[in-house]
């Protein structure tokens, strides 16, 4: 992708050649946000092997993120450009993170993880340059999002994403976001815990069968057809012998039938693949109910939390005592007594926000527990439904595999009695 | 039993080369039964299984009466192996076996070599014994060749295997290397055994007989053959002005035929390449399975019965590949040899012919009234018709044994994948551990009958 690096004096180009581009950089000058101090581009994608969690290898494809600081430049004079590679998923980790940290924003998406679940030599797969280039100015886009966002642009974790190239991953993980929620929960249900668990692994677990599966199945196809050149090759020898022709001849055919069978097999298969899919998207609704039990669990016990110092203010106040340390109460001090006009004014006016708050308590108790026990009761249901699809899906698979070694049994056998003809 | 007729020291072949074995095929041989059946089990036997029914119900001794030994794994699969070659000895029942078996490597501090015990079993008066066994190397094979390339150059002289190999590439004393080549010799040896002309030469008595060959080597071109074939063809550099019809349909048939085996081998080795491709995704595939029953309650069992049956496919696939590369690959290589020796005999023959060519035009220039044709010319005529008999009967030969060999061979390719599916659909049998397989099996069993009835 060319870059006009070496555009003069006038205010920074915003990169693609799209207008949309344009338009969002016009837009996002208007606010006050980072795309105003540097520019920021995803210029590269390169290919890199190296070894993953387990220690196995893998390829995978690196970005290379370049920024330059905006300045009014000097006749012929350019910024210097940093640079950093950043992969994937360490994007990902990053907008898991402004997902975590700002849970009120709407954070941009990424681009698509991967190419489709597809299996046929010529669809796309990561490795496949226009995947990657569409990829890449996906990537580019959403650092362009980000850095025009008011409130998103401002966080370091971000910043340093685009600059600092070592110990970013220990730095967003030390911020601990990952934990948050589970953490400040004092009693989370169990059974939620375990059940995003389950669904965080089951998500995993399937989308890597469907990636392997798609290999497989290109393999597998690969080597069906191969065996089609055999029936041409066995049609031309077939000419130059003579007892030997006929049995040659047709047991070439055969090598055709084989060869083409492979596709009907395969197209069967995608409906198995399309099952297990299904689930894996169900993975993701769960792990939604899930948040939404973390969300109004966290309300309540912030409610709680807050309804308990209320009514420990309104003791103190009404007592005399300090129990806690406060400010206030330090300053009040310090700086004189309050009449007990004003002292009984606070307390009423606590008394009524701690009423209020028993009631806020109640009915966010009474709906806690309501929606425990639907979104259990419904999980349940889930989970048998789950094990009745999946079952006769595996089934199925099993049956689809032995029909297609059946169907290959039926060819060679054909083949070996025009091959005993010869 | 019919044995050899000839006088005893004599060591003439029992028929003139130049009559072809044509009556021959009207004969039964003595231990044949449905000649495929056999073939396809001989292609795949390991000395560990029981004999085909068939061979075993038998009367198995040797045509002079000798009982056979079956007991030992050696001669068990040698059985089997004679049954892979149709004889065609001229009129007559075989009384000549050969085997080569039993590798073993020798290390020595100049070099370290194989060596494979070769056996054979006679009631021909030219062996003294008969019973040899005598353990040769690759070199005294190739010495054989040559000495009966040299000694019978009408002849077709069967081919070995590759000689050389590439040190990095390939491991030489791998078992798999050393079996693929065992076969090969003993093939190369019983085509000579079975032949009619070549099993009576003097170096291969020799080489089947002598305790130490390396003396007989030394002696060299100092031996005359007994067959008093001093065969001095003068390749002079005639130019043969055209080949007869016959030889020249057989040298276009051998250039067609190479290409085609060239053709067929490459996709061979394609299709390997492409399952061991397939095994390495499909190693990765079986664990998930694993994995996710490992987070399932109930879909725990079907889940780890997939697995097994991706790792059960995995070492049937690997078997295949296997078996294709020690089994069909090699063959398909030796007849391209094969092809290119022939095409070398033709080429040979060709000059023969020209020779005789062109000492007649010279003796026809000279214009001399001469009653009759000089020796010297007439010689060469005899050479010519000579030639041309043996390479016709020798081709005839050659086309039949291809037959069956390609026959064998293919049926051979089409039986392990078969085998290959049955493995797949049976999974294991009885095992415990793969209870829930069979478990699985029935409810797809039950399953898909139900699915059947119901439509």
């Amino acid at each position: 992708m060319e870059r006009s690096r070496e555009d003069g004096p006038e205010p920074p180009p915003l990169p693609p050649e799209e207008p949309a581009a344009e338009q969002r950089g016009r837009a996002a000058a208007m606010e006050d946000c980072l795309l105003k101090k540097i520019e920021i581009s995803v210029s590269e994608a390169e290919k890199r092997t190296g070894r993953n969690a387990v220690n196995m290898q893998e390829t995978y494809t690196a970005y290379l993120i370049e920024t330059r600081a905006v300045e009014s430049q000097t006749e012929g004079q350019c910024s210097p450009v940093d640079s950093l590679w950043r992969r994937y998923s360490e994007f990902e980790l990053l907008r898991n993170y402004l997902l975590v940290t700002f849970p009120h924003i709407v954070v941009p998406p990424l681009p698509e993880k991967r190419a489709e679940f597809v299996w046929h030599k010529l669809s796309a797969d990561n490795m496949d340059p226009d995947f990657v280039e569409r990829r890449r100015i996906g990537l580019e886009n959403f650092l362009l999002r980000v850095a025009s966002h008011p409130i998103l642009c401002q966080d370091k974790i971000f910043y340093s994403f685009l600059t600092q190239e070592g110990g970013w991953k220990e730095m967003v993980n030390e911020t601990g976001f990952q934990l948050k929620l589970v953490l400040e929960l004092k009693n989370p249900d169990k059974r939620f815990t375990e059940l995003k668990h389950y669904s965080d692994e089951l998500q995993s677990v399937i989308s890597h069968l469907l990636r392997v599966r798609a290999r497989v199945a290109d393999r597998l196809y690969g080597v069906y057809k191969v065996h089609g050149n055999y029936g041409r090759v066995f049609s031309e020898w077939s000419a130059i012998e003579k007892e030997m022709g006929d049995g040659l001849q047709s047991a070439g055919h055969h090598m055709d039938v084989y060869s083409s069978s492979i596709d009907d097999i395969l197209e069967e298969e995608e409906h198995y693949a399309d099952q297990l899919k299904e689930y894996l998207f169900y993975a993701e609704a769960l792990r939604a109910v899930c948040r939404k039990h973390e969300l109004m669990q966290y309300d309540l016990e912030m409610a709680a939390q807050d309804l308990t110092s209320k009514k420990q203010q309104c003791e103190e106040l009404a007592t005399g005592t300090v129990r806690t340390f406060s400010l206030k109460g330090m300053t009040s001090k310090l700086f004189g007594q309050e009449t007990p006009e004003q002292r009984e004014a606070k307390i009423k006016v606590l008394e009524e926000q701690i009423h209020e708050g028993e009631e806020q308590l109640k009915s966010k108790n009474l709906e806690g527990r309501d929606f425990v026990k639907t979104a259990w009761a419904d999980i349940e249901r889930f989970k048998e439904q789950k094990n009745r699809d999946l079952k006769e899906a595996l089934i199925s698979y099993a049956v689809m595999q032995i029909s297609m070694c059946k169907k290959g049994i039926q060819v060679w056998t054909n083949a070996k009695e025009c091959f005993s003809k010869m | 039993m019919s044995g050899p007729a000839a006088a005893p020291g004599s060591g003439t072949p029992k028929a003139l080369p130049s009559s072809g074995p044509r009556s021959l095929r009207d004969m039964p041989h003595p231990l044949a039964p449905a000649a495929s059946e056999e073939a396809a089990a001989a292609l795949s036997p390991s000395p560990d299984l029981p004999l085909p029914r068939s061979i075993a119900d038998k009367d198995l001794s040797l045509p002079n009466g000798t009982p056979v030994d079956t007991s030992s794994p050696a001669s068990s699969s040698s059985l089997l192996n004679r049954l892979q070659l149709d004889d065609d000895l001229d009129g007559e029942t075989r009384d000549l076996f050969v085997t080569v078996d039993d590798p073993k490597k020798h290390v020595c501090t100049m070099e370290t070599y194989i060596t494979y015990r070769v056996t054979t079993k006679t009631t021909r008066a030219e062996f003294d014994l008969p019973e040899y066994s005598v353990r040769r190397r690759y070199q005294d094979f190739d010495w054989l060749r040559n000495k009966l390339e040299e000694s019978q150059p009408t002849h077709l002289i069967p081919p070995l295997p590759e000689k050389f190999v590439m040190k990095g590439v390939v491991d030489r004393f791998s078992e798999e290397f050393v079996e693929t080549r065992r076969k090969a010799l003993d093939k190369f040896l019983k085509r000579i055994a079975d032949h009619p002309v070549l099993s009576f030469n003097e170096h291969f008595n020799v080489f089947l007989t002598a305790k130490d060959l390396n003396a007989y080597k030394k002696q060299g071109m100092a031996l005359l053959s007994k067959m008093g074939e001093s065969v001095k063809y003068v390749t002079g550099g005639y130019k043969l002005r055209s080949r007869p019809l016959e030889f020249a349909a057989m040298g276009e048939y051998l250039d067609v035929f190479a290409l085609k085996l060239g053709t067929i081998d490459r996709i061979a080795q394609r299709i390997i390449k492409e399952q061991l491709e397939y095994l390495v995704e499909l190693r990765e595939y079986g664990p998930v399975y694993s994995t996710w029953g490992g987070l399932e309650v109930e879909l725990g069992e079907p889940l780890e019965g997939v697995s097994a049956c991706i790792g059960n496919c995995c070492t049937a696939l690997e078997e295949l590949s296997e078996d294709m590369t020690e089994d069909f690959l090699p063959v398909l290589r030796e007849y391209i040899l094969y092809s290119e020796s022939m095409k070398n005999v033709l080429k040979k023959r060709d000059q023969v012919q020209a020779e005789y060519e062109a000492k007649l035009e010279a003796v026809a220039l000279k214009k001399e009234d001469r009653p009759k044709v000089p020796t010297d010319v007439e010689k060469c005529q005899d050479r010519v018709e000579c030639f041309n008999a043996d390479l016709k009967a020798d081709m005839e030969r050659w086309q039949n044994s291809k037959r069956q060999d390609f026959r064998q061979l293919l049926m051979g390719m089409a039986d392990k994948n078969i085998q290959y599916y049955e493995k797949l659909i049976s999974c294991s049998t009885g095992d415990e551990d793969h209870a829930f397989e069979i478990g699985l099996l029935y409810m797809i069993e039950t399953w898909s009958e139900g699915i059947v009835v119901c439509n």
